[in-house]
């Protein structure tokens, strides 16, 4: 009878899993399986940082009414300068915008080059992908407005490239190395038997690629894409180093005009970071819903 | 060279295959014919898997010869979308294409890999799931059936392709007993129509009944086959008394 001999944890349960460290298990189990996926970190803004931006703003605002004697109030210069200062976010979202669409499109293509069957296709776009993905952005950045020429001339007409557009494509690199990666992680998260099963109904690899796996692959890579999103837009105002004129370049402008009074400076700054983060978080926010949704489903 | 029925359809000479150090098929021979169900049952590891896996070249082998109608598969050459259009598979984890309802899942190879007509393969589509018992199912997701369900429209999409030969890779082996009856009532259906199949099975009392021929494999060889009646009844092999001492 010794086949019959029961073994634990072969016929029976093993005792060591204990069923209360399950769901946590299964929590540690899924953030390691999304950061490996995506290879970050995920921005978890909490509305309580928004609110610690607010109070930070109330309380130095109110600091400096209190200590003010008869010049202006702060709270009167910041709204009288309130429009300019979002006038520089606006660049900033412009920016971000662009970058992402451009980014997408070459992570995009670099990141199905990735998956390529060519050794050297595959190979060549690993090391562009490794290379823009652990570069610091803002030497990124300093590169490419360094590199790029202030203006092209095509014939007779002479085309000015303001810096701000070279910040797009700056920006532009480091997001689309790590799409690459986010289309490349997608890709081989899709279980063999899918490949498998495509390719003994006599499907192509471009058909495979095209009709099994990527439409599977969509719903995956939008909470990161998402997330990638969230932390190109913060990192936007990077290139104020260089001078273009964004909401950090327009706080410092306004500050000067006021005679860069000190008691401005909190003030200032946390309101361009509750702008920040006034637009980021239902962002951020959205993606986490979007992922939890769709990792039912998966 | 031309084939006709009286030779093998699947005709499988002296294969070797190893993943890397390990020996995986050390020498395997024999031929399918026409309208013959084969079973191969043998030990976990034993290499069962990668057998039929190289019939239709999902595997390479390193020495040896597979033919299907007569045509080497592990030619370089060969055109494997051709062999793959002729080879229908099923595996044990189903497989079926998630974001594509069961219609859809039979559809899409017909249309996109043999440019047939979309109205003409619906309509054999239609008939293909009813003949696997899902009326109904048509729209249903694959995350919607269960798994028999599931395994039963993973059998309609192969055969929506006309193959000449089916392999089966332990088709029933993720299922729950109840369930296991009505795929393998699907599998007899199709013997019965004629069609050539190659199993790979742990279900003894169904190859027994449906089985022309049954291979036991054993760490890379095949140790020893018969028909069911001989093959269950008078082993004469020590490893696969064993194995069926354990099983029945
Ligand atoms: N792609 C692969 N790379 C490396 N080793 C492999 C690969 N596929 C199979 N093997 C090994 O080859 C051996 C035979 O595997 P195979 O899947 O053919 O066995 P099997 O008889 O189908 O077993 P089971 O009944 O468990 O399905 C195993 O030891 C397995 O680990
Ligand atoms: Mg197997």
């Amino acid at each position: 009878m010794k086949r019959c001999r029961m073994l634990t944890g072969v016929n029976t349960t093993a005792p060591t899993r204990l069923p209360v460290l399950l769901p946590s298990a299964a929590a540690t189990i899924g953030a390691a399986r999304r950061e490996r996926h995506e290879g970050t970190f995920r921005l978890n803004l909490k509305l309580w940082h928004g609110g610690a931006l607010l109070l930070l703003l109330l309380i130095f605002l109110g600091v400096a009414e209190a200590a003010n004697g008869t010049r202006e109030g702060p709270w009167a210069i910041l709204w009288r300068w309130k429009w300019f200062v979002l006038q520089g976010f606006g660049l900033n979202l412009l920016i971000s915008f662009l970058a992402m669409a451009l980014g997408t499109v070459a992570g995009a293509v670099l990141g199905l080059m990735q998956v390529s069957l060519l050794a050297p296709v595959r190979t060549s776009s690993w090391v562009v992908t490794q290379f823009f993905r652990n570069s610091p952005w803002l030497v990124l950045l300093f590169t490419v407005m360094l590199l790029l020429p202030f203006e092209i001339e095509i014939g007779d007409t002479v085309f000015p490239i303001p810096d701000w557009t070279k910040a797009v494509i700056g920006f532009s690199l480091p997001i689309m190395a790590n799409l690459s990666e986010v289309v490349r992680g997608a890709v081989i998260s899709i279980p063999s038997g899918q490949w498998e099963s495509s390719e003994s109904l006599a499907f192509s690899r471009r058909q495979t690629i095209w009709m099994i796996i990527l439409p599977q692959c969509f719903k995956r890579m939008i909470p990161p894409w998402m997330n990638w999103y969230c932390i190109l837009a913060m990192a936007t105002p990077l290139c104020s180093i260089m001078g273009v004129e964004e909401s950090v370049t327009h706080v410092s402008q306004a500050m000067a005009a006021e005679d860069n009074r000190p008691d401005l400076l909190t003030p200032f700054y946390s309101f361009l970071l509750l702008i920040h983060f006034v637009y980021t978080y239902p962002i951020a926010r959205w993606t986490i819903s979007l992922e939890r949704k769709f990792a039912v489903k998966l | 060279m031309a084939w006709d029925e009286s030779q093998p359809m699947v005709s499988i000479n002296d294969v070797h295959k190893s993943f890397g150090e390990l020996k995986v098929l050390n020498g395997v021979s024999f031929d399918v014919m026409k309208r013959e169900v084969i079973c191969i049952i043998g030990p976990s590891g034993s290499g069962k898997s990668t057998l039929i896996r190289c019939v239709n070249a999902l595997n390479t082998i390193d020495k040896g010869s597979i033919t299907v109608q007569g045509q080497e598969v592990h030619d370089p050459k060969l055109d494997k979308l051709e062999l793959r259009k002729k080879v229908g598979m099923v595996f044990q984890q189903y497989n079926l294409f998630p974001h594509k309802t069961a219609l859809e899942n039979v559809m899409m190879a017909p249309t996109h890999v043999l440019k047939q007509d979309k109205a003409e393969v619906e309509e054999r589509a239609y008939k293909l799931i009813k003949k696997v018992r899902l009326d109904g199912k048509e729209r249903s997701y694959p995350g919607e059936l269960s798994g028999g369900q599931q395994q039963r429209v993973a059998i309609a999409r192969s055969l929506a392709m006309n193959p000449d030969v089916m392999l089966f890779d332990e088709v029933t082996a993720a299922l729950d007993p109840e369930t296991v009856k009505e795929v393998l009532v699907t599998i007899q259906e199709l013997a019965e129509d004629g069609m050539t199949c190659m199993l790979v099975t742990h279900e003894m009392g169904f190859a027994r009944e449906l089985a022309d021929h049954i291979y036991f494999t054993d760490r890379g060889i095949i140790v020893e086959h018969g028909p069911p009646v001989t093959f269950f009844t008078d082993a004469k092999d020590p490893r696969t008394k064993e194995f069926l001492s354990q099983i029945l």
